[in-house]
């Protein structure tokens, strides 16, 4: 006979650990996680079957008479490495909380920044401007050239709105490894 | 005794070295050396059970004795021991890449002793997963692998790494999740865990039960082979790590995650077909992957996209479901791992000589650092697939094994494979111009070092603590910004990468091998259960309950 009490536990474990991990506080997401892992414990004990005695060989008992064995050493198991892991991030929320001052789950600087980038890159979708042949003038006064071609550039993009890069200079300038959160 | 026996020395000779170097945390110089040498010798092992399984089906090793399916089982075939060689390969370059960087950087930063363990529990996991016979055991190679990868992506714990490291892990442990539940799940259905026993016994279960548990096992393994809808963690997460951790991360960890639904496709349920949704998922795999590439401007997360997107390619080939399609995949997933290892290895460099791996901070690398311009132009043509290369060679393989197949599905991830491997020829290209060929005052932002000139007007010349923001990154200390082994490591690998051209023919054949004994699980049951085999196994005993 299966036993509906830890079905039911195991369904409200699997309702409130999903709930929990996806709330942005990094504790709630690792209280979320255990509740699941634990959940996935008792899921597991049940594909074992019916309850029985326990494996300790006895010549006098029919072996129906015995619980699967199997089940639980497979629970073991998953109870050693979800107990790392548990550890690794308090280790990983403790170390955020440090940097951050904050419990929360961080958005990514760079991919935040790449959203907000205008459909328009004024270096890539430009129609191509007619370059001088290269046989005309030095190379100095090309250059010149395209300088004078590129300072036009950015007066017009400071111009018109919606152009990202020129008004969130300071964004590009910070560098990725030192961290959005060093100052 | 056979080689065969010696088998389970490529999973517990790193796991004992890893434990050695923790004992000598004190002594930097003799953890080099020991990990060096065992990832030789467990390399030199692999390339002797290669060799040994040329044309020999797959052999199964009874670990402690207790014969399949009570005991638990290594198996040796074409498809694992090719996925070892390749990916000890990889990890012996890029150790030296990493003992390189740590060497020149002083080890003052990086917990370098935590470093090398980590990294041989890394490889053992890898090597565990392509070896298991069980699926649990597959599950604790699975495991090994990401605490390890927690603990390298995390390392020395700056601000970017913890964000980064708190996705990846959240992501990991549900996927671990998923797959533990579909274990429970499958043993209450045919109560084993062998992956030979589930074989023979998943035909006999009704095909909506096979279809759930082939399913939640595909989702399992496509957070961690990150296929389209499940691959969104993959480029938050990999490009803050150090740059050869990224590279390890990037070649091997989804190819980990492919051949695990490589083994779900081919041996556990091959009855039950879902290549429909494969082909979609291939398909928006591939394009929504190389999409996101295009619009990236940090190099690191451009690889990462494309990464994604060639997952595509190699599901592609699985959702084909033929032995031609299947011979392509290994050679994919082969080659793929070469590449992309070799193309963060250098993205790794350039971002030490430029001072940046954003494109709009970078220019003028090719008068700088030459050297970097071949070391990227040749990896970065072989991933897009241009003719002499083996990029190129596996699409064909891919795009021949469609025609063969001919039904609209496979015309239709043809024609996808090959827009993409254009688009990324355009992304590589893109990164190329911008990168190399444009003169440092014409990038939109450009690095400081860029600017410097000599007395002569040549670019990029650093002379350490000149100005600030050089202070400011190096800390004040001289350092070797390409040192000699971080150098030799990258042209080494991509010359791997250059010559498997040159190994096309026998590497297709020992692909073919391995996709011949995919295609006939009734081969690998035989092997693992000998005597045990169908119908003789005592069933009672372990309790199916359905």
């Amino acid at each position: 006979m299966i036993d509906a009490a830890l079905l039911i536990v195991m369904g409200v474990l699997y309702a409130v650990g999903v709930y929990l991990l996806l709330e942005k506080s990094l504790t709630k997401v690792l209280l979320g996680i255990m509740l699941i892992t634990n959940a996935t414990n008792i899921f597991i004990l049940h594909a074992g079957g019916m309850p029985g005695l326990a494996a300790l060989y006895d010549p006098d008992t029919p072996a129906e008479d015995y619980l699967d064995p199997l089940p639980q050493a497979l629970i073991l198991t998953a109870i050693v490495i979800s107990f790392s892991v548990t550890a690794l991030m308090l280790g990983m929320i403790y170390r955020s909380w440090v940097l951050s001052k904050k419990d929360d789950i961080q958005d990514d600087a760079e991919d935040r920044r790449v959203a907000q980038q205008p459909d328009y890159d004024p270096e890539d979708d430009d129609a191509a401007p007619v370059e001088p042949s290269e046989f005309e003038g030095s190379e100095e006064q090309r250059e010149e050239a395209y300088q004078e071609r590129k300072r036009a550039e950015r007066a017009s993009a400071e111009e018109s709105p919606g152009s990202y890069r020129m008004q969130h200079e300071h964004l590009n300038r910070g560098d990725r490894d030192r961290g959005e959160w060093d100052s | 005794m056979s080689i065969f026996d010696l088998a389970p020395a490529a999973i517990i000779l790193p796991l004992l070295t890893a434990g050695l170097n923790f004992t000598l945390y004190r002594r930097p110089t003799v953890q080099r050396l020991i990990s060096l040498i065992a990832i030789i010798v467990v390399l030199a092992l692999e390339s002797t059970l290669l060799i040994a399984s040329w044309g020999s089906g797959p052999v199964s090793i009874s670990l402690g004795g207790w014969a399949a399916p009570f005991g638990i089982v290594l198996v040796v075939d074409q498809l694992s021991s090719l996925m070892l060689v390749v990916s000890s390969v990889v990890s012996l370059a890029v150790l030296v890449y990493a003992t390189g960087q740590g060497l020149a950087d002083g080890d003052d930063d990086a917990p370098i002793s935590v470093f090398y363990p980590t990294y041989l529990v890394l490889l053992a996991g890898v090597s565990n997963a392509f070896l298991a016979g069980d699926l649990f055991n597959l599950y604790v190679g699975f495991e090994i692998l990401l605490t390890a990868s927690y603990v390298l992506l995390t390392m020395s714990g700056t601000a970017p790494r913890i964000r980064a490291g708190v996705t990846y892990t959240v992501v990991s442990v549900i996927s671990s999740m998923l797959f533990l539940m579909s274990i429970g799940m499958i043993y209450a259905a045919v109560g084993t865990v062998n992956m030979a026993d589930i074989a023979a016994k998943v035909p006999d279960l009704p095909p909506g039960t096979q279809l759930q548990l082939h399913l939640m096992l595909l989702v399992a393994f496509g957070i961690k082979a990150a296929v389209f809808p499940l691959s969104l963690w993959l480029p938050d997460s990999y490009p803050t790590a150090p740059a050869p951790v990224t590279a390890v991360f990037a070649g091997l960890l989804t190819k980990v995650g492919v051949y695990a639904i490589i083994r779900t496709e081919t041996l556990l349920f091959p009855d039950s077909r879902v290549d429909d949704l494969l082909t979609w998922v291939a398909i928006l795999t591939l394009v929504v992957g190389i999409l996101g590439a295009l619009t990236q401007g940090d190099i690191k997360r451009t690889l990462s996209f494309i990464l994604i997107s060639h997952i595509g390619y190699m599901i592609w080939g699985i959702a084909l479901a033929t032995p031609q399609g299947m011979m392509a995949v290994v050679f994919y997933v082969a080659h793929h791992i070469v590449i992309q290892t070799s193309l963060f290895m250098v993205v790794g460099l350039i971002e030490r000589r430029g001072g940046s791996a954003n494109m709009d901070r970078l220019a003028g690398m090719a008068k700088i650092a030459p050297i970097l311009g071949i070391l990227y132009f040749v990896p970065a043509m072989n991933l897009g697939g241009i003719p002499p290369f083996s990029g190129f060679i596996g699409k064909v393989g891919l795009i021949e094994a469609s025609v063969e197949l001919g039904t609209w599905q496979a015309y239709a991830m043809a024609g996808v494979g090959v827009f993409v491997s254009l688009l990324t020829l355009m992304t590589l290209a893109r990164i190329w111009n911008r990168v190399f060929w444009r003169k440092p005052e014409h990038a939109e932002f450009p690095d400081p070092i860029l600017l410097a000139t000599d007395e002569d007007g040549n670019y990029g010349i650093r002379t350490s603590g000149e100005s600030d923001a050089e202070s400011r990154r190096y800390r004040g200390r001289d350092v070797k910004l390409l040192p000699a082994s971080m150098l030799g490591s990258t042209i080494g690998l991509v010359a791997v990468g250059a010559a498997l051209t040159l190994v096309a023919g026998p590497l297709f054949a020992f692909s073919e091998q391995a996709a011949e004994n995919l295609s006939d699980p009734d081969v690998y049951i035989q092997e693992v259960l000998g005597d045990n085999a169908p119908g003789a196994a005592d069933d009672a005993e372990n309790g199916g309950q359905e």
